[in-house]
């Protein structure tokens, strides 16, 4: 009975050794380098791929129209305000006159001036012509000399100059007077065509000089989208294509528009594609211009072909290629991509067949030959 | 042949597996801390391997976008691709942030990289690899996240005036100072990066509309031009560069700084760089723990083995008194301590293995240090059984007797 005692006790200790030995040998081999490394799996699908591109833009209008005066003016009074609706034909201000009233005023007192230079120069070439026909017959009467004829003669002539220099004085100052008529009615701001006003830029009171914009009238059935797309995901970007565009301001209400054209000029700085997108149907109220958007565009469907999610592919030594598990290890078998959908689907052009096995994800970079163990999701990734 | 030293761990076992245990939880934390050293080290090394770069062009006279800032034109790279060596070229840009998931009130500091989008896979900059979800495929909008962010795939974060969606996780993708990354396209990161905050832009926007010189009457449309020309942003902070087969980086690294006046750092260069400029004074630090930590563990085993020793003073001197030898002696309190150290050791290594995922940065347990470790416990063990072997030998067989 006395050698029960350290049995019980080799036993305890056994008891505790054994699974801390036990214990060491598993954390050794299953945590570290020597751990196969934890991946997920996936099937090379066949799919039709819908490929769509994604660009941002921002609303901008088509038509707008910036009114102004054509000189330099101070605003007189403005009849509308920002939003307002506007018709064509519409007066929606006017530009203060200044002294164009007291320069007309001059014009027209210089416009009878002229009118009795004209008369002025009228009767003197009338008695000029009658001194030269009397003079004529004289000299044939041999009652003068032909000398004072000349003079005569001449005197007639400049009588006639000076009569033509006359009217011309009074087309010109008729002129000047229609030419002032005319800029005092540019000093009205009037709508050219049927639109919303977006912008009041002056205020009664301030000068603005000529060409700048006072009222800015845009055409609110001429929204478009100002679209921007990579460069290097824009392939089979073309009028017409299906858009769906998410305004910033309405995320969760995606509204419907096509390509109206693809801009002939791209952006060299930003290295973009440009193209105008319209809406299908314009939203109510009007989005704010410069307000941005999502558009999505959806390209055809291509032909069926093996299909992967993009995480499964890998570059190595400047080859892409996707990883397989070949007897509990990893193997690199290269393979040549084709087209992507925004899922992350990519096409498969060589390399696979529909229906091989490969890795998806792994718990850490893959090498030849590393031991791999297939898991439904990778340790520590929540659901 | 009876094994003293096995029959006395018996006598008094539960004893001897507690001091083992304790003793396994001081080792355990020496090789965290070394852990936390390799991890460091570890950490600097997973930035370089997962921009998957062979070169790093950067601003001139800076050491990069990982230890110093950098800031370049963001078409200098056309100019890089165009040159001979070169297979790929990217634009990248770092920085690190408060990342907010929406709805959450807390945010998580992060290390945004602005990735230049691309149809397929191996664009230098790109996570090369994914635990879960998919690469970017928009170019905007869109998030790769590193799992040690916290975030989950469908998360929507708020970097900046933008909201992205986490589409893929990632793992081990963490900035030089271990903060988790977190990849978002490029034209995002960049106007994230150098564009102001909308304060920031109104209060330019008034700074430069008070200003006469800006805002001249009779030039209509300068100041619109001047407030666009500031809020633009055409910069990144690096070009990542992969060499075609066969080209020599130093020679690929010398042509793009001749041709292009900008700094070009090699692998090798970038990794002395992010090891021994910026973790260095870390380094030296856990280095100054991990001495004192093995030279308290070796004082706590001497000392254990001492009072384990004196605890059993009475019996060693009957053991001399009826005629062991010595070498016996010495052996079994040699034995005793290397059989603690082995306890001790292993217990270190699994509540290591074990703790290691729980600490905020990255430990690395290397199968190297707990060789090392293994050794240099059996050996502080040996030399600590020193102190008791000697007073054992000492003891006066007369003790048994007289007490």
């Amino acid at each position: 009975m006395n050698f029960a005692l350290p049995k019980r006790r080799t036993l305890a200790l056994f008891a505790v050794l054994l699974p801390l030995a036990a214990l060491l040998a598993w954390v050794a081999l299953r945590s570290g380098p020597m751990a196969p490394v934890q991946v997920t799996q996936a099937r090379v699908e066949s799919a039709q791929l819908a490929p769509a591109l994604f660009g941002i833009g921002t609303v901008e209008a088509r038509h707008t129209t910036r009114l102004g005066p054509t000189v330099a003016a101070r605003v007189k009074y403005l009849d509308v305000d920002v939003g307002d609706v506007v018709r064509a034909g519409q007066v929606l201000g006017e530009m203060e006159p200044v002294d164009l009233d007291e320069r007309l005023q001059a014009l027209q007192a210089l416009r009878k001036r002229s009118q009795a230079a004209l008369r002025e120069a009228t009767a003197r070439r009338g008695f000029a012509s009658a001194q030269a026909e009397r003079y004529a017959q004289l000299l044939a009467a041999h009652s003068t000399s032909e000398e004072l004829l000349l003079t005569k003669r001449q005197e007639l002539a400049v009588a006639d100059a000076v009569l033509a220099a006359a009217r011309e004085d009074l087309v010109r100052t008729t002129a000047d007077i229609a030419a002032l008529r005319a800029q005092r009615g540019q000093l009205r701001l009037v709508a050219n065509k049927d639109g919303i006003v977006s912008a009041r830029e002056a205020e009664p009171g301030s000068t603005v000089v000529a060409g700048q914009a006072v009222l800015e009238v845009i055409a609110p059935a001429s929204l478009w989208i100002n679209l921007r797309l990579d460069q290097i995901s824009a392939a089979g970007l073309a009028p017409g294509l299906p858009a769906q565009i998410r305004l910033r301001s309405r995320r969760s209400e995606p509204l419907t528009g096509r390509v109206l054209r693809v801009e002939p000029k791209a952006d060299v700085v930003t290295e973009e594609l440009l193209a105008k997108v319209v809406f299908e149907q314009l939203p109510t109220p009007l989005p704010p211009l410069g307000e941005l958007a999502e558009v999505t565009l959806q390209l055809p469907a291509l032909a069926a072909t093996p299909v992967l999610p993009n995480a499964a592919l890998h570059h190595r030594r400047g080859e892409t290629g996707v990883w397989q598990v070949a007897d509990g290890r990893a193997r690199f078998v290269p393979v040549k991509t084709g087209r992507s959908d925004l899922q992350g689907r990519v096409q498969i052009v060589a390399g696979l067949q529909a229906e091989d096995t490969v890795i998806v994800h792994s718990e850490r970079a893959l090498t030849d030959e590393r031991r791999v163990q297939q898991v439904t999701r990778i340790a520590g990734v929540q659901p | 042949m009876i094994s003293l030293a096995g029959r006395d761990i018996l006598h008094s076992w539960g004893k001897f597996i507690f001091t083992g245990f304790g003793l396994g939880l001081l080792i355990g934390v020496t090789l965290v801390m070394a852990g936390v050293y390799r991890g460091m080290v570890d950490d600097g090394q997973a930035l370089l391997d997962n921009s998957g770069a062979d070169l790093w062009v950067v601003q001139q006279g800076t050491l990069g976008p990982y230890a110093e800032s950098s800031s370049l034109a963001d078409d200098a790279w056309r100019q890089v691709r165009a040159l001979p060596g070169v297979a790929r070229a990217a634009n990248v840009t770092y920085f690190t942030m408060q990342v907010r998931k929406e709805g959450d009130a807390d945010d998580t500091r992060a290390t945004v990289v602005g990735i230049a989008a691309d149809e397929a896979a191996g664009t230098p900059g790109w996570p090369p690899y994914l635990v879960a979800g998919r690469q970017i495929t928009r170019g905007h909008y869109e998030a790769v996240a590193d799992i040690a962010s916290g975030f989950r795939l469908g998360d929507v974060l708020a970097i900046r005036r933008h909201r992205y969606e986490v589409v893929g996780l990632t793992r081990r993708m963490v900035s030089s100072s271990g903060d988790p990354m977190v990849f978002i396209p490029l034209k995002d990161a960049q106007q994230a990066q150098f564009l102001k905050d909308n304060d920031a832009i109104l209060a330019a926007r008034r700074r430069s509309a008070a200003n006469p010189a800006f805002n001249r009457p009779g030039v209509p449309g300068l100041l619109e031009a001047i407030n666009a020309s500031q809020s633009a942003s055409t910069s990144v902070n690096a070009i990542l560069v992969r060499l075609a087969a066969g080209a020599s980086p130093e020679a690929t690294a010398s042509a793009i700084e001749r041709s292009t006046q900008l700094s070009v750092h090699t692998r090798a260069r970038m990794q002395d760089i992010l090891v021994s400029k910026l973790i260095a004074t870390s380094a030296k630090q856990i280095g100054m723990f991990l001495a004192i930590l093995a030279i308290v563990s070796a004082a706590i085993v001497a000392f254990i083995i001492y009072t384990l020793t004196m605890d059993k003073i009475r019996e060693i001197a009957v053991l001399k008194l009826i005629g062991t030898k010595n070498r016996t002696i010495a052996a079994m309190i040699l034995q005793q301590a290397l059989a603690l150290g082995m306890i001790g050791f292993a217990v270190g290594k699994i509540s290591a293995s074990w703790s290691a995922p729980i600490f905020p940065k990255y430990v690395l347990l290397i199968a190297q240090d707990s060789v090392i470790g293994f050794f240099a416990v059996m050996a502080i063990c040996a030399l600590a059984s020193v102190v008791a072997i000697r007073m054992a030998l000492r003891v006066d067989p007369a003790e048994a007797i007289g007490g």
